[in-house]
């Protein structure tokens, strides 16, 4: 397959005062792959994002998105990137579709189009019964589907889905994955994911990075690290385990 | 400037619809209405059967009545309609999550604040313009004077001095809900900046006159240092927005008021001047006696949208 790369970093770092987030990330993304981002928390992975979003600048180093550079060009980066942060927002006083509609405006999509993709979108991610309802009054796997649908009405070619299952129930965990799936296959998005569900991550990722303390510990396919942490090669292998392993060697 | 279309009409549907701004505006209307409607019934009385002065249709919104003139509600009041609309209006966004959302997408970070800012001034421009309409449209019925050409421009001058005087306020509440985080913490601050400037600054103006240019009964005899004392006073309380209001619009409305100054300060021949030859101030003499004060007010207002525009501009936008 023809790849290369969509997003790309070099020694990319970012301080508060004496504090470091992020040092030295050096890492890149394949154009159309499923990227598991992992790290307990507070290990900078929410950062790296911004930074990549062009929300924060960086203290030193670069990063490129889709060949642009998001402390220059963060207007032409927002463009392709959708991103989800980890505690979604939506006004709650607006129902479903008006805060869908608000956001299509934001991307200049004219209420001619928006209206029918929104129609769509609602409908895939099985939220049609409440479009009506103030987001308000959503659970949080509604409003985390409402995320999901938003992706659909911009239709990126990156999407950054921060934490997108904290907090839900195993079957609405398992629905928003199926719908991130089908997002990577049927509008062959590359998807940065981060989450802590490793058992999810490695149902779908085609790649990991193992995030920790602001560095980036290990980056590959899972079967590669397990084959050079763990000294296996099985495909039966757990990502816990791999995770664990790496997690204790940097704790030690 | 993309996106700031968007923003702004997201923004005003919510003010429209949002119970504070029925509440504010019904206790607006309330009030002028009964104000106007008092002071309409006194003119009318005192007006019955002698010739009708001229300009008596500005003296609708500069005369006391019972209670206190159109003007001086407008003066006193107008600030928590800025203060209102906008002192949640960057944290409440904040704490929803939807700011750093907002700033995901592909807009300008500008668009945000630019969008909020205008959004509320033409919120209070409309809310300032269809109240002014309605108590003219009242005056006309109780007084039964049609304004002259003159007394129209000399409102329309009134009701931009008091858009951009709220807007001043508006400004100062959205750098408020920039600075702070809580939403509580922001409306406490605005409200203690209002009164701050409504009270304490006429007191402040008070106590430093009396504190650098003491007036005990040996001074008092001095004219020097009367005026010195009250020239200091003056000084100090047009540190207030709300001052510089008061005297811009009392000399547009009411063409009788030749000066800003106090009739202290005057010497002996102007004063003779202004007292002896009642007459009324044209229209554009007016403007030139206040325009020092209008620069000022839209100065500061475009000062404080700066400086919310400045910090927002620099602050970091993180998911909470």
């Amino acid at each position: 397959m023809d790849q290369r790369a969509i997003v790309e970093t070099h020694q990319l770092s970012k301080s508060y005062g004496n504090q470091v987030a992020v040092s030295d990330l050096t890492f890149s993304i394949q154009e159309s792959e499923i990227f598991g981002f992992l790290g307990p928390n507070g290990s900078g992975k929410t950062t790296t994002l911004l930074m990549l979003l062009g929300l924060t600048e960086p203290t030193s180093g670069w990063a490129r998105v889709a060949n642009c550079d998001p402390v220059k060009e963060a207007i032409k980066v927002k463009k392709v990137v959708g991103y989800i942060p980890e505690n979604i927002g939506f006004y709650d006083d607006m129902d479903a579709i008006e805060n869908l509609k608000f956001i299509a405006r934001l991307n200049n999509i004219p209420d001619s189009i928006s209206s029918i993709k929104i129609e769509e979108a609602l409908e895939s991610v099985g939220l049609k019964e409440e479009a009506e309802k103030k987001v308000g009054a959503y659970s949080r796997g509604m409003r985390q589907r409402l995320g999901i649908a938003e992706i659909h009405i911009k239709e990126p070619s990156i999407a950054f889905l921060d934490e997108p299952t904290l907090g839900l129930d195993p079957e609405g965990t398992n629905r928003i994955i199926e719908y991130i799936q089908s997002l990577s296959r049927e509008k062959n998005m590359t998807i940065l994911l981060s989450s802590h569900d490793l058992k999810q991550v490695q149902k779908i990722s085609d790649r990991i990075g193992i995030m920790i303390k602001g560095r980036m510990i290990a980056v590959g396919p899972i079967e590669e690290l397990a084959k050079e942490k763990l000294g296996v090669d099985d495909k039966e292998i757990s990502l816990d385990d791999v995770y664990m392993k790496y997690f204790q060697e940097v704790s030690a | 400037m993309t996106g700031i279309g968007a923003i702004f009409r997201k923004e005003l549907a919510d003010h429209f619809s949002s119970y504070r701004f029925v509440i504010l505006f019904a206790l607006i209307a309330m009030v002028s209405l009964i104000t106007t409607y008092m002071v309409g019934i006194g003119l009318s009385e005192e007006l019955s059967g002698i010739a009708k002065p001229k300009f008596v249709f500005l003296m609708l919104f500069t005369s006391t009545g019972p209670l206190f003139s159109l003007v001086q509600f407008v003066a006193f009041f107008g600030p928590l309609i800025g203060l209102i609309l906008g002192f949640d209006s960057i944290n409440r966004e904040r704490s929803a999550g939807t700011l750093s959302k907002l700033a995901s997408q592909p807009i300008y970070r500008d668009s945000i604040i630019n969008g909020k800012f205008l959004s509320g001034v033409f919120t209070i421009a409309i809310m300032l313009m269809s109240i002014l309409l309605v108590v003219s449209g009242l005056g006309l019925t109780l007084i039964g004077v049609v304004p002259g050409v003159e007394e129209v421009w000399r409102i329309f001058i009134y009701l931009i001095i008091s858009i951009f005087y709220i807007s001043f306020w508006l400004g100062i509440s959205i750098l408020f809900s920039i600075l702070f985080r809580g939403i509580a913490t922001s409306a406490l601050a605005t409200l203690a900046i209002w009164i701050f400037f409504s009270f304490f600054v006429s007191m402040g103006a008070t106590v430093v006159a009396n504190a650098m240019v003491p007036l005990d009964r040996a001074t008092m005899e001095d004219p020097e240092m009367v005026m010195r004392h009250v020239r200091l006073q003056r000084v100090v309380s047009l540190l207030s927005p709300m001052q510089l209001y008061n005297d811009s619009t009392a000399i547009i409305i009411d063409p009788m008021r030749k000066t800003t100054g106090s009739l202290v300060l005057m010497g002996a021949v102007e004063r003779l001047l202004s007292e002896r030859f009642r007459r009324p101030l044209g229209l554009s003499q007016s403007i030139y006696v206040v325009l020092p004060h209008l620069i000022t007010l839209i100065a500061v207002t475009f000062i404080c949208f700066g400086l919310s525009y400045y910090v927002f501009m620099r602050q970091e936008i993180r998911p909470i």
